[in-house]
C-alpha cells in the first residue's frame, strides 16, 4: 500500500543544511497499523509529512514514495488527496478556532465536491461517538479528547484508505487516550483501514501497530514485528534502552542506558 | 511519622480562582504530611495538582485565593507570613522546578552566572565561592564538563541538560522541600531516567522532602515513596507508591486500567466510567 | 410575556449545544459584546463614534441650515440661544457646520477603511503565507511606502492628483496600507504553520481556498483593530489636509478646514477655530477607546469568550 524507497530529507542550503532524515526505507501492506518510533529531533514527524507533501517549498525531498500503486510527485494528485488524510498532535491547534464542527468537518467534503455534505457531516460525527449537538460548537467549547474525535472525524470525511497518525494522543490525558486509541482501533477494523502512526510512546504504538520502526537522528535503526518488542528481544541496544525507559522508574535502569550529555 | 520529620503540614487547603463564569474550585480541602520523603501527586488535567504545589509557595497568581486550616513549614503558617519571610523560605528553603526548562531559564545570562546568583541571593558568600560552588553543583548533576556549560547560554544546552541545570539551580541553596512540577515531562524517556536519577540521589543523598507532581502513573509508582492521587480538586487515594498498582479508588484503578502496556496488550482499552460521587465525597484522609 | 421571552432568548444565546450556524454565530457576536459591554472605556468609545453616526444621519433634522451660505450680519457671534456654538467668519453657524461635517469625516474614515483594509489584507496575507520571493517583493514596496512620513507623502500624492477631498482620500489610503500589510503578514506568518493549516493542504484545499477561508478572516481582526486606533491619525491627517488647504475646498464644512479658516480670529473670537478642534479631539478619543475594546473582544488569540 505504501513503499517509501531511500528517501532523504534536508532542511536549509548551503552549509546550513541538516538533514531530517537519511536513507528512509520501509513498506507498509494494506491494512496493516505501522508505527514510527523515536525521540524529539529523530525525523519521525518530518518522514510522515514528507509522505503527505506538506514539506513542499520547507525541505528537499529526494527518494520514491509509492501509495496505492501511485509513484508521488511532487504535487500531490487530488486522489491521493481524498485517499490519504492526516490526524495531528495539537487538538488545540489542528482545528480552525473559528470555525463550528460543521465547518471544519464539510471543509474537505466540500473541496472534494462530494454530495450530501450534510449527510456525511452526521455519520462522520456519530462514527466518532459525538452526538448532533456538537455539530455547531466551536472548538474552544469542547474538551481535547472531543478535539480530537472531531479532527478523527475530519480525516474520515473523504473516505481515506490511509490515516497518518502525528502523536495523535501525546497531547491528551491516560483516559482520554484510552478512549481516541479505542475509537482509532475500531475504525481501522470496520473500515480496513491502513496506517501509519508516529509516537514516542513505545506502548501506544505497540498496543496501535503490527510493526514499527525505531529511528534515531534522522535514521531507521530497525524495524520489527511488535511481537519482538513483547517479548523484549529487539536487536538494538537503543531500542531496548527505550524500552527499558518506557516502563517507568528504574535506578539500576539509569545508569544502564548511558545517553548523558548527548548533543 | 515522628512531628520533627513533619516538614509541611497541610491541612484542609482550598484554592479557587475567579473567573468571568464565577469561582471555580481547584482544589477543596486536602490534606497531607510532606515529611523526608518522594510524596507523588499523580492525577489528570484538572485535578488541582499543579495548583496544590503553587499554592504551598504562594505563587497560585493574581484572581486566586488561598484559604487553609493549616499551611505550616518548619513552624511558619505560610499562608499569613510577611512577605519578607516568604521571600526567606521561597527559594532558599521551599524550592521548585517547572515543567519546561526554557522557560524558566533567563535567555540572556549564562547558565553559570544564574546558578550563582540563585546561590548568592540566599547566602553571604563572595563570588569566587559562589563560582565554585556552582561548578560542583554542576558537576553533582553529572554534568560531564561543568566549566563548559557555566558559560553556555540557555539555548544552547538541550532539553535534558536545561533541565539538569534547573535542578542544580534549585538545589544550591540546599532546600529542605523540593516541589517538581513536571519536571520531565518534556523529556524523552531515556533523558527522563537519567534526571530522575539525579533528583533521587540528591533527595536522598540530603534528607529532602520532594513533592513530584506528574500525570504519570507508572511513573510515580516507579519513582515516589508515597503517592497522593487527586481528582476534582480532591485527593481520593492515598497509598504507598508501590502498592499503586494494587490501589483501592475505582478512579486509581480505572487510570491504571487505561493505559496500555507493551507486555500485557489489550485488544480493547479500558475505559473511565467517571462517577459523579468522586468529585463529591470527602478527601482521603492523610494516614 | 417579555420577561420569559428574554430569558428563552438569553437560554438561545447561552446554549452549549447550538442547532444550527445562524445559532453558533449570533452566540458568538453575543459572547463578544459582553465582554466588550463589560469594559467602560470602550462603551464610552462605542458611545461617541455611535453619536458621531446618529448625528451624521440626523443632519437635516438637527440643524437650522445648511452650513454652506454666508449671512453676512450675523458674523463672529459669540454662543447664544439661536446660534449654540456662535458663527464663523462668514456668520454661518458653527453647529450647522460642525453637524454635516461628521458626514465629511464619516465619509473619509469609510473610505480610507474601505481601501486600506482590503490592499493591507491582500498583500500582508499573500506576503506571509506564500514566503520566499513574494514575501520579499511585496515587502520591499510596502517598506517603501512605510519609509516617508505620513503627511508629507500625502501632500506630495496631493500635489500631484490635485487638492479636493476625494484626493485626499485616496492620498491618505495610500500613504496608510503599509502598516497594516505588517500586521497581516505578521499574522500570516504564526498561521501559516499551524496545524489547521496543514489539515486543511492535506484534505487538498488549494492555495487561494486556504488564504481566503483560514488566513484572511484570522488576520482581518487585527487588522480592524489597527485600523480604529488608526483612525484618530486618519482623520487628523485628513484634518492636516484641510488645514493646509489641500483636502475639502470650501465652503465644505470639513472640520480641518473650518479650524484653518477660523484660525485668524483665535485671540478674540476663540470659538471659530476651537469648537471645531474640540470636534476632531473628541472623535479622534472616541476611534481610539473603541479600538481598544475591540482589540480585547477580537483578539483572535483570546480563548472562549
Amino acid at each position: 500500500m505504501i513503499r517509501v524507497d531511500n528517501l532523504n530529507i534536508h532542511f536549509g542550503q548551503g552549509a546550513r543544511a541538516f538533514a531530517a532524515a537519511r536513507d528512509i526505507s520501509f513498506f507498509v501492506e494494506s491494512g496493516e497499523s505501522f508505527g514510527l518510533v523515536g525521540e524529539s529531533g529523530s525525523g519521525k514527524t518530518t518522514v510522515l509529512r514528507a509522505l503527505a507533501g506538506l514539506l513542499d517549498g520547507v525541505a528537499r525531498v529526494s527518494g520514491d514514495m509509492v501509495v496505492a500503486g501511485e509513484r508521488l510527485e511532487r504535487r500531490r494528485s487530488k486522489s491521493f488527496r481524498r485517499q490519504v488524510q492526516m490526524v495531528f498532535q495539537d487538538p488545540y491547534g489542528s482545528l480552525h478556532p473559528r470555525h463550528t464542527v460543521d465547518q471544519i468537518l464539510s471543509e474537505p467534503a466540500r473541496i472534494h465536491r462530494m454530495d450530501d455534505i450534510q449527510g456525511r457531516v452526521l455519520t462522520a460525527l456519530e462514527e466518532v461517538g459525538l452526538d448532533r449537538s456538537f455539530r455547531f460548537r466551536f472548538p474552544h467549547q469542547i474538551s481535547g479528547g472531543q478535539r480530537q474525535r472531531v479532527a478523527v472525524a475530519r480525516a474520515l470525511i473523504t473516505q481515506p484508505r490511509i490515516i497518518l497518525l502525528d502523536e495523535p494522543t501525546s497531547a491528551l490525558d491516560v483516559s482520554v487516550q484510552a478512549e481516541v486509541l479505542n475509537l482509532l482501533v475500531r475504525l481501522r477494523r470496520e473500515r480496513g483501514l491502513t496506517y501509519i502512526l508516529v509516537s514516542h510512546n513505545l506502548a501506544v504504538v505497540s498496543h496501535m501497530c503490527n510493526r514499527l520502526a525505531v529511528m534515531q537522528q534522522g535514521r531507521i535503526l530497525e524495524t520489527l514485528e511488535v511481537a519482538r518488542l513483547r517479548d523484549g528481544t529487539p536487536d538494538q541496544a537503543y531500542t531496548r534502552a527505550l524500552l527499558l525507559a518506557s516502563q517507568g522508574y528504574d535506578r539500576a535502569a539509569a545508569d544502564s542506558v548511558d545517553l548523558l550529555d548527548r548533543p | 511519622m515522628a512531628s520533627s520529620d513533619r516538614l509541611l503540614q497541610v491541612h484542609n487547603l482550598s484554592v479557587s480562582f475567579d473567573t468571568p463564569r464565577g469561582e471555580v474550585n481547584a482544589v477543596r480541602g486536602i490534606s497531607f504530611d510532606l515529611g523526608r520523603e518522594k510524596l507523588g501527586i499523580v492525577g489528570e488535567s484538572g485535578s488541582g495538582k499543579s495548583q496544590t504545589g503553587r499554592a504551598i509557595l504562594g505563587l497560585t497568581g493574581p484572581g486566586s485565593r488561598v484559604t487553609a486550616d493549616r499551611l505550616e513549614f518548619d513552624g511558619i503558617n505560610l499562608l499569613n507570613a510577611d512577605q519578607a519571610t516568604l521571600r526567606r523560605v521561597r527559594g532558599a528553603r521551599i524550592s521548585m522546578i517547572m515543567q519546561d526548562p526554557k522557560f524558566s531559564l533567563n535567555p540572556v545570562m549564562s547558565v553559570g552566572r544564574q546558578i550563582e546568583e540563585a546561590y548568592l541571593v540566599h547566602t553571604r558568600a563572595n563570588r569566587r565561592e559562589a563560582r565554585e560552588r556552582t561548578l560542583s553543583m554542576l558537576a553533582s548533576v553529572q554534568i560531564r564538563n561543568p566549566e563548559r556549560v557555566y558559560d553556555a547560554y540557555p539555548h544552547e544546552v538541550s532539553g535534558g541538560m536545561g533541565q539538569r541545570v534547573m535542578i542544580a539551580m534549585m538545589m544550591i541553596p540546599e532546600p529542605d522541600i523540593i516541589i517538581a512540577d513536571e519536571p520531565t515531562s518534556a523529556l524523552d524517556v531515556t533523558v527522563q531516567l537519567q534526571v530522575l536519577a539525579i533528583l533521587d540521589d540528591m533527595v536522598s543523598r540530603r534528607g529532602m522532602g520532594l513533592m513530584f507532581i506528574s500525570h504519570d502513573l507508572n511513573l510515580v509508582a516507579s519513582f515516589c515513596d508515597r503517592v497522593l492521587v487527586m481528582y476534582a480538586g480532591r485527593v481520593v487515594e492515598v497509598c504507598e507508591a508501590s502498592q499503586l498498582h494494587h490501589a483501592q479508588h475505582p478512579y486509581t484503578r480505572g487510570l491504571i486500567g487505561c493505559l496500555p502496556s507493551v507486555s500485557h496488550p489489550h485488544e480493547v482499552l479500558a475505559v473511565l466510567d467517571r462517577d459523579p460521587e468522586w468529585a463529591t465525597a470527602p478527601s482521603a484522609a492523610d494516614p | 410575556m417579555p420577561a420569559t421571552e428574554s430569558q428563552g432568548l438569553r437560554a438561545w444565546l447561552m446554549s452549549d449545544a447550538p442547532a444550527s450556524a445562524w445559532q453558533a454565530r449570533a452566540q458568538r457576536i453575543y459572547l463578544s459584546w459582553r465582554v466588550f459591554a463589560r469594559n467602560p472605556i470602550a462603551m464610552t468609545g462605542l458611545f461617541i463614534v455611535g453619536g458621531l453616526i446618529v448625528m451624521a444621519i440626523l443632519a437635516p433634522w438637527i440643524t437650522h441650515s445648511s452650513g454652506l451660505d454666508p449671512v453676512l450680519d450675523e458674523r463672529l457671534q459669540p454662543w447664544s440661544a439661536q446660534h449654540w456654538l456662535g458663527t464663523d467668519e462668514l456668520g454661518r453657524d458653527i453647529y450647522d457646520r460642525i453637524v454635516w461635517g461628521s458626514r465629511i469625516t464619516l465619509y473619509i474614515v469609510a473610505l480610507v477603511g474601505i481601501i486600506v483594509v482590503p490592499l493591507g489584507l491582500l498583500i500582508g496575507t499573500l506576503a506571509g503565507y506564500m514566503g520566499g520571493v513574494v514575501d520579499n517583493v511585496l515587502m520591499r514596496i510596502t517598506d517603501i511606502f512605510l519609509a516617508f512620513p505620513r503627511l508629507i507623502l500625502a501632500l506630495a500624492f496631493v500635489a500631484t492628483l490635485g487638492r479636493g477631498l476625494e484626493n485626499a482620500i485616496l492620498a491618505i489610503a495610500l500613504t496608510t496600507w503599509s502598516p497594516y500589510a505588517r500586521i497581516a503578514r505578521a499574522e500570516a506568518l504564526t498561521i501559516r504553520n499551524s496545524e489547521f493549516i496543514l489539515a486543511a493542504r492535506v484534505a487538498g484545499a488549494s492555495t487561494l481556498g486556504i488564504l481566503l477561508r483560514h488566513v484572511v478572516p484570522l488576520c482581518a481582526s487585527s487588522v480592524i483593530v489597527r485600523l480604529t486606533l488608526d483612525m484618530a491619525g486618519i482623520i487628523l491627517t485628513a484634518a492636516g489636509l484641510g488645514f493646509l488647504g489641500l483636502g475639502a475646498q470650501p465652503p465644505t464644512p470639513e472640520w480641518g478646514a473650518m479650524i484653518s479658516s477660523g484660525r485668524q480670529f483665535l485671540l478674540d473670537q476663540w470659538w471659530v477655530p476651537t469648537v471645531p478642534g474640540i470636534a476632531i479631539f473628541i472623535v479622534s478619543l472616541g476611534f481610539n477607546l473603541l479600538g481598544d475594546g475591540l482589540r480585547d473582544v477580537l483578539d483572535p488569540k483570546r480563548e472562549g469568550g
